[in-house]
């Protein structure tokens, strides 16, 4: 016997899934997809992709893309582009390398002129296209060229390394166990119990508050699924990671980084305006917002970003190469859009390009472990790509 | 007469709304047409089924064209069978010349070379007929709105029209420009031209439609004869609302109080021409509850004064004074001018005044971020709140603070700028042309903003090229003429015939 009462129920319930799901097919898309993009890599690796050791190499690899997609996620969002991101990493890093190893100038000295030099860059080429208006994408045209050049130049054509072990663990050092146990590492494992125990949290606080304010919320089944899923999922690599030689110096710096951003771009007056600025930049300015000293600033953030990047990068090759970061832009710019940001501007989330930057990343990690040659592995790339931003014009001509 | 164009039966579903609901539209042959309604009552989707933009087999109904059903399948469809639609917003190529617009698509050329020498003969033939006088190598950005809407006509012209569809022709064009488009209308119809003319302005329609039809809510609630019966305004509007709008204007009473903007000496000079004088030596005040309106004609200069006082966002070389409060104000960038008091709600809403892919909620407290926030952060639940107390006084219809304003209907959007600039603080508002594209119901909510403004105390500047809009509302008038204020009147002195005559005097 069933009782009506609850079918109907059901069945409302069923309705309100698929109509919230319909209206968030981008959210949860982007989460199943590099979902189902790991699983099929762990199969076809025969549990390659998922060992602490790969797992370990795979944030390490993936690193400077992410920490540079955060600056290209703000500049994206802001209206403009920055194609200069990979050669100014490379030249900060070789920079690094010419101050270090060539001059003997201490680490932390250098780390800090380094950054600084990546904030001048974006500020010089953020000037440009902030105040005199010049197209974000023939101004970083130049910087790609420019800097590309000035590392080479800088290098002298050679690779200069290797760094001292205090450089070097920017990238490649771990976090030690203040616990004392090393495997596994239980410092890793509580990092990593409180920061689900924080998103799960959050995600409740919300929640409540939405449902004060009778915001159209999530159903509560899919919510449940979608943290469980992330919460597994976070509590799996932490495992893992635990396991080899624990949290990787560069997961917490990425992490920090990411949530700083995520903070900045969705609670601030600051993001807000970005926000404005690049979904209409006429209005957003006769609303009384600074858009050129906004759109400046993107830029600074972008060179900071870049030179951070660059630091992670030599570091971890311990080697500077006037090879380093070439068409590194591209995989950003891809992950960026991979992670639901508009090109006209206006849209795109922090988590999203994270995201986006983890599935380029599994996909190049898992296809180099199968084999796949080099050229396969670009065709591949740029139809998954095209794939995301045909699936993004096809939801919003849906809904339109 | 028979009619040339009979619509039997239409209905048009979209996804859980029904656009059109069984609506008859019969046009006959030689005549003027309105086709009147709110904003969302269906004029344009009829007229989409009409052309061709939706399909046949995408609504249900019979289109009876010239004694025969037809079934088109795209505009190419209907425009071969001489169906020619003229969109409100224009859909030139700016970067080209006139002739090549006229014959974009229909292009003079024999195997893909084009004949420019028949282009533009052809070109000149057709701007003589619409009484355009431009040389057909011109390009389209340098002539005015009222003048592309001619190229348009001329390029309907082109393609041997038999019926032309006017969505909304006027809107966008000054008084004189829309007299002249008005006559040319009349003109074409003594040469056998077929006119539907879908328009908002109801003096317009009683003056050159023979016949006309009012949809509501998707379907046809009348259909009159200017022959048989003399069409006054008041009864089209009845038909329109559903209800009398016994007056067009809320009442309001006068309470001009302390001097609270004044502006002296104001001079602008053309942000690209330093030597062309936009807003010459410009003095005008506003007091406290006192409505005030600028008056003139389009490209009088209007909108770049208001502009060029809200943090000089307009032109070059800016000289005089402002004062608010009889105190002097700090007005060169546009945060110190809201600093200072003021607001200033664009003519373009969607263009100036709307971030329009992000919600409502955000839209309202754009302009005073700060408010919602505590030290750089913002306060989701204040600005919620904020966002709900505004959609309740402003009565913005819509199922939630979070919908996009894109989705919003013209009215709605324009109520949602309010917001925004109410939020700001504002002692004084500038509006320009508050109600454009705008239907009668939801104008008439404007108005009743505006008093309440007033009421509390703020200063309003109102832009309107429509004149019984401002004779409805203003305490006072300033008109404005080629950059310089050419008179002022009070509200009693004040009528169209007066605001004219100090306008073509001058």
């Amino acid at each position: 016997m069933t009782d009506t009462a609850t079918q109907t129920e059901t069945a409302g319930g069923s309705k309100g899934w698929g109509n919230y799901l319909a209206g968030h097919m981008r959210d949860y898309g982007l989460l199943f997809a590099l979902i189902a993009i790991m699983v099929f890599f762990q199969i076809v690796t025969d549990g390659t992709l998922l060992r602490p050791i790969n797992i370990t190499n795979l944030f390490l690899q993936n690193s400077y893309i992410i920490i540079m997609a955060l600056g290209m996620l703000i500049v994206i969002v802001g209206g403009n582009i920055d194609l200069s991101v990979g050669s100014v990493m490379g030249f900060i890093g070789a920079l690094a390398a010419v101050m270090i190893v060539n001059w003997g100038l201490p680490v932390i000295a250098a780390i800090v002129l380094c950054l600084l030099a990546g904030i001048v860059i974006g500020a010089a080429q953020g000037y440009w296209v902030a105040y005199w208006k010049i197209p974000s994408f023939i101004v970083t045209l130049a910087g790609m060229l420019v800097f590309r050049g000035a590392s080479l130049w800088l290098l002298e054509g050679q690779s200069v390394g290797p760094f001292p072990r205090s450089f070097q663990a920017l990238s490649t050092g771990f976090i030690p166990d203040v616990f004392g146990v090393d495997r596994p590492n239980v410092t890793a494992l509580a990092v990593g119990v409180i920061a689900v125990m924080a998103i799960v949290y959050m995600g409740l606080r919300q929640r409540a508050r939405n449902k004060t304010y009778g915001i159209e919320d999530e159903p509560s089944a899919l919510f449940a699924l979608r943290n469980i899923i992330v919460a597994g999922a976070c509590l799996f690599l932490i495992w893992k990671l635990s396991t080899f030689r624990g949290l990787p110096n560069v997961l917490v710096t990425m992490g920090v980084l990411t949530i700083v951003y995520a903070f900045l771009t969705e609670k601030t007056t600051l993001g807000r305006r970005i926000y404005a600025l690049g979904g209409n930049s006429k209005a957003a300015k006769l609303s009384g917002i600074a858009t050129e000293r906004l759109t400046f600033l993107t830029f600074v953030n972008m060179g900071f970003l870049a030179a951070l990047a660059g630091l992670v990068f030599a570091a971890r090759l311990n080697t500077a190469t006037p090879k380093a970061g070439f068409a590194m832009e591209l995989d950003v710019i891809a992950a960026v859009f991979i992670g639901g940001a508009s090109m006209s501007g206006g849209v795109g989330k922090i988590v999203g390009a994270v995201v986006g930057a983890f599935i380029m990343g599994v996909m190049n990690n898992g296809m180099s472990i199968m084999g796949i040659g080099i050229d396969y592995q670009q065709v591949i790339k740029g139809l998954v790509l095209l794939a995301a931003v045909i699936f993004d014009v096809y939801n919003k001509q849906k809904q339109g | 007469m028979t009619p040339l164009l009979e619509m039997r039966g239409i209905t048009k579903t979209f996804p859980g709304v029904k656009a059109l609901d069984d609506v008859t539209f019969s046009v006959r042959e030689g005549e003027i047409h309105a086709l009147v309604g709110e904003n969302g009552a269906g004029k344009s989707t009829l007229m989409k089924v009409l052309s061709g933009v939706y399909p046949h087999g995408s609504y249900d109904g019979d289109i009876v064209y010239d004694g025969e059903v037809m079934a088109f399948s795209g505009i190419a469809d209907s425009e071969r069978r001489g169906i020619i639609i003229i969109h409100q917003e224009l859909a030139l190529v700016p970067l080209l010349s006139i002739a090549e617009n006229i014959f974009l698509g229909n292009e003079r050329a024999t195997g893909g070379i084009i004949s420019w020498q028949e282009t533009n003969a052809r070109a000149v033939e057709l701007l003589r007929k619409v009484g355009l006088h431009e040389a057909p190598t011109t390009l389209v950005d340098r002539i005015g709105v009222g003048k592309q809407q001619l190229v348009e006509i001329a390029k309907a012209l082109s393609k041997e029209v038999r019926l032309l569809i006017l969505d909304e022709p006027t809107a966008a064009l000054s008084e004189s420009d829309s007299q002249a488009l008005l006559d040319l209308i009349l003109e074409l119809k003594k040469q056998g031209v077929t006119s539907i003319i879908i328009s908002h302005k109801l003096n317009e329609v009683r003056r050159v439609a023979d016949s006309v039809t009012v949809l509501r809510d998707g379907a046809t609630v009348a259909s009159r004869d200017a022959k048989a019966e003399a069409l006054t305004e008041d009864q089209i509007v009845r038909d329109m609302v559903g209800r009398s709008l016994e007056n067009r204007y809320p009442a309001r009473e006068r309470r001009a109080g302390e001097m609270l903007l004044e502006v002296e000496n104001w001079c602008v000079a053309h942000p690209e021409h330093s030597e062309r004088q936009v807003v010459d030596n410009v003095s005008f005040h506003v007091r406290r509850g006192e409505v005030v309106g600028i008056a003139g004609l389009m490209g009088a200069g209007r909108t770049e004064l208001a502009m060029s006082i809200f943090g000089k966002s307009y032109g070059q070389n800016i000289t005089g004074r402002v004062k608010v409060a009889g105190a002097e104000a700090d007005v060169s960038t546009v945060a110190r001018a809201i600093a200072s008091g003021l607001a200033y709600v664009t003519e373009d809403r969607k263009e100036l005044g709307l971030v329009l892919d992000e919600p409502i909620v955000r839209n309202i407290t754009l302009a005073n971020l700060p408010k919602v926030a505590n030290g750089g952060v913002l306060q989701h639940e204040e600005e919620t709140r904020v966002a709900e107390e505004y959609r309740r006084a402003m009565n913005i219809r819509t199922p939630s603070v979070f919908q996009k304003v894109v989705n919003l209907s013209g009215g709605n959007q324009q109520k949602v700028v309010l917001s925004k600039w109410l939020f700001a603080g504002p002692q004084v508002l500038i509006l320009d042309e508050p109600t454009r594209g705008i239907d009668v119901g939801a104008k008439f909510e404007i108005y009743n903003i505006i008093n309440d403004l007033s009421k509390d105390g703020k200063g309003v500047v109102m832009i309107s090229s429509e004149m019984p809009e401002l004779l409805g509302l203003c305490d006072r008038i300033y008109v404005m003429n080629e950059g310089a204020f050419v008179g002022e009147l009070t509200a009693e002195e004040a009528s169209q015939e007066r605001i004219m005559s100090l306008i073509v005097t001058d």
